[in-house]
């Protein structure tokens, strides 16, 4: 899972997309997760795409224009090149999105401890790391909770958080900040007592309730992964 | 004057879970009056007080406080100087160097005078029972928890507000910070005449405090009269999941055993001196018993 993310991220060079493309669809219809599912995790970042599609026609054409060359041809060219970059992004959250809907959390820190595991020879903190991660994924929503009852409270006591210069915004932020900062201190603290006192002592020893295992499926992505890559380098190289 | 809701209804989600926190609640809040606000967890009760202030914005229905309308943008300012919010566990708001800078927060973003404020705030805090000479200095975060719900409730009460909400205010303190907070309330309402709406897990404090009682369930209303009145559905409350004073269950126990005891309202004095008056003719009959048996 982790080498697909890899992929995802060299793909975004190479110029011909219908191999990633296809891998995309393999993994979706093997994952059996609803198309709709996919093409919600794309709202989001609908004006992007178009900021940066509109972006790159004007940018690539400008450029041109001063050179004085033909001008149908630079229209092209600047489809083209925006074409790509809209395609681009549209595959690197797909994937993205593709891997969090597949794989919870808590498989992928533990998938990324696991990778990181070789490095302790060198002192690598690779299970501090993961539970770092763990624990920071699971305090984003209990943060936004906290943030919106805080914002409640001084809002209630007249505080003025839209209006003013972004001086003024700034400083109108601190009585929502510092009630935040020290209940995440103070939250911070009673999770390490309650980690404590539960007997965690770091990774030495630890065993795992649900222990990640390398099965068939995991060997044939990784293969079916690598295949895909190599043939993507392949045509990379050649054209 | 006094704060009217009508067909009050919201939802948090519109997409998916089609539930209702509040469905169709209709009230008037009458200036003066304490304000008693009881439900099972997750009836609507916070969700309904967090309206009063614009905090949440109407959906459907319609709110006005002294006539003005929340749904108004300009209009709900005013109404922020009006009504006064303590949330739960109000100390986690507190943000200053000093506690006398965080009362008077509230007070500053009234735009109000130097003096003002300055008077304001250590009216405040004696009310509270924070000496100002010993508290004004400090920080707010080396304080007892106790002094910090009151350093926060005083951050509330600096704003002068004519209604003053509460969201479990006592939720976590001893019995006697619960007793200090409220006879705090009791004497804003009586010497400031300022309304005071609560919400409470202790029906014993609902029952002394409260002259008006209004129970949610699942965001509708289900009761809305006199403490007293409430009570009297003790069967219907157990079943909400909620409960009645110990001192009405007292007597609806020993009503149960045949003995024709007074009925208990806000005031459980002449249940107590029934029980003493029995106790009192019991008691040398009781000895006489024992004593024969001895001997």
């Amino acid at each position: 899972m982790l080498v697909y993310v890899a992929m995802v991220f060299f793909v975004k060079r190479i110029p011909v997309f219908a191999l990633p493309l296809a891998f995309l669809i393999l993994a979706l219809l093997l994952s059996k997760i609803p198309v709709s599912y996919i093409l919600k995790s794309l709202k989001p970042i609908r004006l992007l795409l178009i900021f940066m599609f509109v972006l790159n026609l004007f940018f690539t054409r400008g450029e041109r224009v001063l050179l004085d060359l033909d001008f149908w041809k630079l229209t092209w060219e600047a489809v083209v090149q925006s074409v790509f970059i809209t395609i681009r992004i549209v595959l690197l959250v797909t994937g993205a999105s593709m891997l969090t809907l597949t794989t919870s959390p808590i498989a992928l820190t533990d998938g990324i401890e696991r990778l990181l595991t070789p490095l302790k020879v060198f002192h690598f903190p690779a299970h501090e790391l993961a539970m770092m991660m763990t624990i920071a994924l699971r305090f984003i929503p209990t943060l936004i909770e906290e943030s919106d009852k805080i914002m409640k409270a001084q809002l209630s006591r007249g505080a003025d958080l839209e209006s003013g210069n972004l001086f003024a915004r700034i400083k109108s932020m601190i009585p929502i900040l510092i009630p935040l900062f020290v209940s995440s201190f103070r939250k911070a603290d009673e999770l390490a007592t309650a980690m404590e006192s539960r007997c965690y002592h770091g990774g030495e020893g630890r065993t795992r309730l649900h222990s990640l295992r390398f099965g068939r499926e995991d060997l044939f992505a990784c293969i079916l992964t690598s295949a895909f890559f190599a043939a993507t380098l392949v045509l990379f190289i050649v054209f | 004057m006094s704060i009217v809701i009508k067909n009050l209804s919201y939802r948090y989600s519109e997409i998916g879970n089609p539930a209702y926190a509040l469905q169709n609640i209709s009230l008037t809040i009458e200036e003066g009056s304490f304000f008693g606000i009881i439900g099972h967890t997750g009836s609507g009760k916070t969700t309904l007080v967090q309206h009063l202030n614009g905090l949440i914005p109407s959906e459907a229905g319609c709110i006005t406080v002294d006539g003005h309308d929340l749904s108004d943008k300009n209009e709900r300012k005013i109404v922020r100087s009006l009504v006064g919010m303590v949330f739960q566990y109000p100390e986690y708001q507190l943000f200053a160097e000093t506690v006398y800078e965080d009362i008077a927060f509230g007070p500053k973003n009234m735009k109000l005078s130097d003096e003002e404020i300055h008077s304001r705030v250590l009216h405040a805090m004696e009310l509270v029972g924070l000496e100002p000479d010993r508290f004004r200095e400090k920080s707010p975060f080396e304080l007892s928890g106790g002094e910090k719900r009151r350093a926060a409730l005083a951050g509330v009460l600096a704003m002068r507000p004519k209604y003053l909400v509460l969201d479990e205010p006592m939720a976590g303190l001893d019995p006697q910070g619960r007793k200090e907070i409220l006879a705090i309330l009791e004497r804003l309402r009586s010497e400031d005449g300022c309304t005071i709406l609560m919400i409470s897990h202790s029906m014993e404090d609902i029952a002394r405090h409260a002259t008006q009682l209004l129970v949610l369930d699942h965001g509708t209303i289900a009761y809305l009269d006199t403490p007293q009145a409430v009570f009297s559905h003790a069967e219907e409350l157990f079943r909400l999941g909620l409960s009645v004073p110990q001192m009405t269950v007292l007597a609806m126990l020993l009503r149960q055993k045949g003995y024709d005891v007074p009925s208990v309202s806000s005031d459980e004095t002449p249940l107590l001196d029934w029980i003493k008056r029995r106790l009192s003719q019991a008691i040398p009959f009781c000895i006489d018993a024992i004593l024969e048996r001895k001997y």
